[in-house]
């Protein structure tokens, strides 16, 4: 009883925040917002019996990824009063796509009982049972390659993110290395033969 | 032990917000790139409660990808859009028109 009364009150949090995180005026309040969110989720999911996932949204998604939004929110300076202007002309079409969606997932799981798959109770979990263990033994056996794919995607996307955003400076003069180890001593050096004057 | 409805009810409604807020916030790109974490977190839900409830970890497996694939996305539109931000001064949304021709 007590896991359901906790899951209700974390789920009426995540709506709220949710709602906060869309209609939040200050892009650094939605990215506050979104923090709460992922703790909540995370609580929910060691809830859920997924530990390890749990803790990695919290480091992964709050220590890293909203660090990254918050510090752009900040860097960018962005005239919010002016952003949201026309917020209101497009709200009805968003309700609409909302209670669309949300009419759908409830026709699913109250009209349809999920398919007819019952799904009421989860099974009971051993004793000695180690949700890290479960998720490293399938990670780097079975999951193998798809692990090494999702490395080299981290890869490749902070490699892009820098390449992106470097820029040359404009206004110094930057060393042109290139040039410099390209050069020879015949550029540079000029031997001059002449004769040489006799001794007063 | 929470039942199974409850978390994928949550889920829809967690996606239905994301999808209403990229809808609502056309003046902001940082917002839509937030929404579309909101979208993935509430797909991640649906994949751990059926992984629990199924016995099955391939789905938790799974979410360890959709978060390593949002952590580059993430990664990659925060530059792209620093890096109009540095060419236009504005992360409006409509202003972001010049390949309408």
């Amino acid at each position: 009883m007590f896991p359901n009364i906790l899951f209700f009150i974390l789920g009426a949090v995540l709506v709220c925040a949710a709602l906060g995180v869309i209609l939040a005026r200050n892009p650094v309040h939605c990215a506050l917002l979104l923090v709460l969110c992922f703790f909540d989720s995370a609580v929910i999911w060691i809830l859920l019996d997924a530990e390890f996932l749990g803790i990695v949204l919290v480091l992964v998604y709050v220590g890293a990824v909203m660090v990254l939004f918050l510090f752009v929110v900040m860097m960018l300076d962005i005239d919010t009063g002016q952003l949201r202007a026309e917020l209101a002309s497009y709200w009805p079409l968003a309700a609409a796509v909302a209670c669309f969606l949300i009419f759908a997932v409830i026709n699913v799981i109250a009209v349809r009982h999920l398919g007819g798959a019952v799904l009421r109770s989860a099974p009971p979990l051993p004793a000695a049972y180690s949700n890290t263990r479960v998720l490293g033994t399938a990670l780097f056996t079975r999951y193998a390659y798809p692990a090494q794919l999702a490395a080299i995607i981290l890869l490749v996307a902070s490699v892009a993110a820098i390449v992106l955003t470097l820029r040359g400076r404009r206004g110094v003069k930057p060393q042109d290395i290139a040039a410099q180890v390209a050069v020879r001593a015949r550029d540079r050096v000029r031997i001059v033969k002449m004769a040489s004057e006799k001794a007063p | 032990m929470i039942s199974l409805p409850y978390v994928i009810a949550l889920s829809g409604v967690l996606f239905a917000i994301a999808v209403a807020g990229v809808f609502l916030n056309r003046r902001n790109v940082i917002v839509l790139l937030m929404c579309i974490e909101l979208m993935l977190l509430a797909v991640n839900f649906n994949f751990v409660a059926f992984s629990r409830f199924m016995g099955d970890i391939a789905g938790q497996i799974f979410v360890f990808f959709i978060l390593t694939v949002a952590a580059a996305e993430a990664a990659i539109g925060l530059a792209i859009l620093v890096v109009v931000f540095r060419e236009r001064q504005s992360i409006d949304v409509e202003d972001l028109d010049s390949l309408q021709g």
